[in-house]
């Protein structure tokens, strides 16, 4: 499955879980307007770190949390080609 | 508190109408025997009259014995438990200005060790010369089970140490049994009442396989069983808990949840089951025997046997006859605040007529600023009725900065059988938190592993992260 579409499942699993409606998952949307709150991504980072074995904002230290959806999978497919290189 | 002229530990078991044992894995030591004018310390405890004293027997039994012979006789003495990082002897023997030693042959050999005087126990009792002045008002100092730097060593004495044991801790023939390290307050409390109580003493033994231990508790006949609920888990766990069959089995040194109460009630339907609270530094506050988690709120702010307990933010604060004096050392801080109490740093929460125990202070997690006690969100897991026991720590989060992480131990039968697959498990545990705990308490992930980490002191092994 690719990033993209683990990423996309976490979060339409997480939102069931917390009892959350999200907004369409396209590219350009904006995170904060996602539907799901902090908590939420918190949630997502660690139960993405379990399947996809990385977590790219705690390995980087300058690492900028990503603005929307599109940036958020491309951190996580960054992180995948640097741990794949090393 | 001082009291001059209260009798000395052996002068309590002069009476003593039967025989008592004390037995490890290796050897057994006949208590009385020790108390109708025999010595376990090689003919010297004349020489040890008076001074202070580090007792760091590799042998519980040895400790044990020698406990018995020095109360009344030394100065002090200060207990060593067995994990003592080598490292802080210096700064321990400096603190409690200690000028003799009492070693066995299994004591691992350490320059610290050079003393003025060394005295070599065995748990053979030879006969003792003339006996030795007992005019001492011996002060007894425990270490506290601190996680780093140099143990705290708390200040006690025979009178605040034994005034919890009550008579009802008299009770027909008795053999005691402890999951404890006896040189520690725990198994202390374990040891002294067996001894006040004329019954033998099954101590356990360093490495010992828990279906070993429990074979020879059984083989022993225990009737009274101490430990904490990390080690009634495990010992749960093990096909030979189906060897003892014990009277009266006893929880303390963690938090005992409704789920190891039910448990242990479930495996002893005939025995009388309490869990006590108490602490290093705050002695025994109080023992609940009703078999539900936590205490009566009722018992807050009320005056019971002179224990007094008290909230303050949330915490519990404790003051009576029970706690220790002080913290040995110049630079120690306070043990007690300025009304004498003893804060216990341990978190409490009222749940109608119950206040219920959920976590120590220092223990938080921080979950993007909503706090979560571990303990409670251990307690709620360990509901379900495949789980046996569970570990809730932080894990770094870029988000949240920490987020709760849930490591899980499965009941052996649920492990075996593995027509239900781990996911479905994980799940069902999954909804059961969301069911009892708000959002950033359920564990972001839960890992089923084979075992956790339970540290010498018997409780679960928390890293803080």
């Amino acid at each position: 499955m690719s990033i993209k579409l683990t990423i996309m499942e976490q979060m339409q699993q997480i939102a069931r879980e917390h009892g959350k409606t999200l907004a369409p998952l396209t590219d350009d949307l904006a995170l904060l307007d996602s539907g799901l709150d902090s908590l939420g991504f918190a949630v997502l980072v660690a139960r993405l770190e379990d399947t996809l074995g990385v977590d790219p904002f705690t390995t980087a230290e300058d690492a900028m949390f990503p603005l929307t959806l599109g940036d958020f999978v491309k951190v996580y497919e960054n992180g995948a080609r640097q741990r794949a290189v090393a | 508190m001082v009291r001059a002229n209260a009798p000395s530990l052996k002068a309590q078991l002069a009476t003593a109408a039967s025989e008592q044992i004390f037995f490890d894995r290796a050897a057994q030591a006949c208590v009385t025997e020790l108390v109708r004018g025999g010595t376990s310390l090689s003919g010297r405890l004349a020489a040890l009259a008076g001074r202070s004293v580090m007792i760091a027997t590799a042998s519980q039994l040895t400790a044990a014995l020698a406990l018995i012979e020095l109360d009344g006789v030394a100065r002090r003495f200060t207990i060593l438990p067995p994990d003592t990082a080598p490292e802080h002897l210096p700064a321990l023997i400096a603190c409690a200005e200690v000028d003799a030693v009492v070693i066995d042959d299994g004591t691992p050999p350490h320059a610290a060790f050079d003393l003025p005087l060394r005295v070599l126990a065995a748990p053979a009792i030879a006969p003792a010369g003339d006996a030795p002045p007992m005019q001492a008002h011996t002060e007894w100092v425990l270490l506290t089970s601190g996680t780093s730097g140099v143990p705290k060593m708390a200040l006690h004495d025979l009178a605040s140490l034994t005034a919890p044991i009550g008579a009802e801790h008299r009770d027909g023939a008795m053999v005691w049994g402890t999951f404890y390290d006896i040189r520690r307050y725990g198994g202390l409390q374990i040891f002294l009442r067996a001894l006040i109580g004329d019954a033998s003493l099954i101590l356990s033994s360093a490495g010992e396989p828990i279906a070993d231990h429990l074979a020879r508790l059984g083989r022993c006949g225990v009737t009274h069983l101490s430990g904490t609920p990390s080690a009634w888990r495990r010992a749960l766990m093990s096909p030979a808990i189906g060897r003892i069959a014990p009277r009266y089995v006893r929880l303390s040194g963690e938090i005992a949840d409704q789920a190891v109460l039910d448990s242990l009630r479930a495996a002893f339907p005939q025995a009388r089951m309490g869990h006590a609270y108490a602490s290093t530094e705050a002695g025994v506050a109080f023992e609940v025997e009703d078999g539900r988690a936590g205490f009566p709120a009722d018992m807050l702010e009320r005056d019971r046997d002179g224990v007094e307990l008290r909230l303050a933010d949330g915490a519990l604060r404790i003051r009576s006859p029970r706690t220790a004096q002080r913290y040995l050392g110049k630079e120690a801080a306070a043990l007690r605040d300025s009304e004498g109490f003893v804060d216990t740093g341990d978190m409490v929460e009222r749940h109608g007529d119950r206040y219920v125990f959920v976590g120590r202070r220092g223990g938080i997690i921080n979950v993007g600023g909503l706090k979560v006690h571990p303990e409670e969100v251990e307690a709620v897991i360990n509901r379900h009725p495949e789980v046996r026991m569970s570990l809730v720590r932080p894990k770094r989060n870029a988000v949240t900065g920490a987020i709760v992480i849930a490591d899980v131990v499965l009941k052996p039968q649920t492990a075996a059988a593995s027509d239900r697959s781990e996911l479905a498990i994980k799940n069902d545990i999954l909804a059961l938190c969301r069911e009892a705990l708000p959002r950033h308490k359920v564990p972001a992930a839960i890992n089923i592993v084979s075992e956790l980490d339970v540290a010498a002191t018997g409780k679960l092994a928390r890293r803080h992260g």
